[in-house]
């Protein structure tokens, strides 16, 4: 990794070219559209992207056009990770048969919560274990949003979705949501890192820190998404900042195994008067509202109390509690 | 089998095009109209940063300008925006 810290102003990101153009058919307030422009903006010279089915894809690649305006590779909903890792392979072979200039070529892959937590998580574990040069984004809107909000392994407790509903019989979503984060951490690779839209300089900062580094790296962003959150279009980005401030998305930094939190996160670990109870960020989502009935009341101190275990952790993982 | 070496000799492989508006005028889409207040805007360009469609350009001089071919209404500049100078107003008004 290169020790000098990549510097860059409002102004130089304003003068690069959008790579994800408008018109795209993503909802109104999609934040993962917002995210793939963020992505797009820390990117060094030529760059390849492949992605896995999910809302992204089908939103910005309607036969004939594309709304990405770099080389952009279609899979299925398993193997992101193991496209990335052929397209690598196959520019080291280039390179060396001479077909190609010297010159560095960057993967991305993205896929969305469905793709990485359920269905691609093999493709990933291999691909980062063979230690392919690639940065794995993953864009969590907690839900399989563009098939119908079915629940995944990265819906929260507590929330309604088609295949979890909430009702006269269960809550929501029985079980906390997987934290997939560390467990590419438990893969030893050099570089993951959580991310929110809100703190765009932080997203772009360690995008770019994510393609910088010699071998695979693993970015967790997370992604609100109106429809399936239930949640108004206007609110995406303060959703964003929402989650962040009351820690059910504390962002951190883990390089070489040297846990980091980020500045956002270290604000809240300094202060924990700024910390804001779950309740603020579960109120604005019509997924939670069941939550705000007497039936269903007690479930809120047990998000509470999953939050604060969790983020107790990771202060203790970062050596600040 | 052959192996191609000019581009002439390739199989024929379909190509998306990369192109703006690839799901025509999204502007269509819109139930709420933002409007900027340039006297109140502050040209921070949060507004920019954060549209999800890429609907809001920038002049020269830093303030945003926005591209209601392709802006969807979604309300995500004005409720960022830190001195509230972008309004939301229906279309028919």
């Amino acid at each position: 990794m290169q020790s000098e810290e990549w510097k860059f102003t409002a102004k130089d990101i304003a003068e690069k070219p959008d790579l994800f153009m408008s018109g795209h058919r993503a909802c109104a307030g999609c934040a993962p559209a917002a995210v793939m422009r963020l992505i797009l903006k820390a990117t060094r010279g030529p760059t390849i992207v492949t992605m896995a089915t999910g809302c992204m894809e089908v939103v910005s690649t309607i036969y004939p056009y594309t709304s990405w305006a770099v080389p952009w590779l279609h899979t299925a909903f398993e193997n992101a990770a193991a496209n990335a890792s052929g397209i690598e392979a196959a520019i080291k072979v280039l390179r060396k048969k001479g077909r190609i200039k010297d010159e560095h070529v960057d993967v991305i892959a993205i896929a969305g919560d469905g793709g990485t937590y359920d269905i691609g998580i093999q493709a990933l574990s291999g691909a980062v274990e063979r230690g392919h040069d690639f940065l794995f984004v993953l864009y969590d809107n907690e839900a399989y949003m563009n098939t119908g909000i079915q629940r995944s392994g990265g819906t929260p407790l507590g929330a309604s979705t088609t295949t979890s509903p909430a009702g006269e019989v269960i809550p929501g979503k029985l079980e906390p949501k997987k934290p997939i984060a560390d467990i590419m951490v438990a893969h030893e690779i050099p570089y993951v890192a959580t991310a929110s839209p809100y703190y765009w300089r932080d997203l772009i900062i360690k995008v770019r820190k994510g393609l910088e580094v010699e071998g695979p790296a693993f970015l967790h962003v997370f992604a609100p998404c109106p429809r399936g959150w239930r949640s108004d279009p206007s609110k995406s980005i303060e959703l964003s900042r929402l989650a962040v401030e009351t820690c059910v998305f504390p962002l951190w930094e883990c390089i070489n195994g040297e846990y980091q939190l980020s500045a956002p996160s270290k604000v809240i670990a300094m202060a924990p008067q700024k910390k804001k109870p779950v309740k603020e960020y579960l109120a604005v989502q019509g997924r939670f509202r069941h939550l705000f009935t007497p039936k269903y009341e007690k479930l809120i101190d047990e998000i509470q109390r999953i939050t604060d275990m969790r983020w107790q952790k990771l202060l203790k993982k970062c050596g600040i509690a | 089998m052959k192996i191609p070496k000019t581009l002439k000799e390739m199989p024929l492989t379909p190509l998306s095009l990369p192109t703006i508006g690839s799901m025509g005028k999204t502007g269509t889409w819109r139930t709420f109209r933002p409007i900027i207040d340039y006297s109140k805007c502050t040209k921070c360009t949060l507004c920019w940063i954060y549209c999800p469609d890429a609907a809001i350009t920038r002049r020269d001089d830093d303030s945003p300008e926005i591209d209601y071919e392709y802006c969807k209404g979604c309300g995500i500049c004005a409720n960022e925006c830190p001195v509230k100078a972008i309004a939301m107003k229906r279309e028919e008004e």
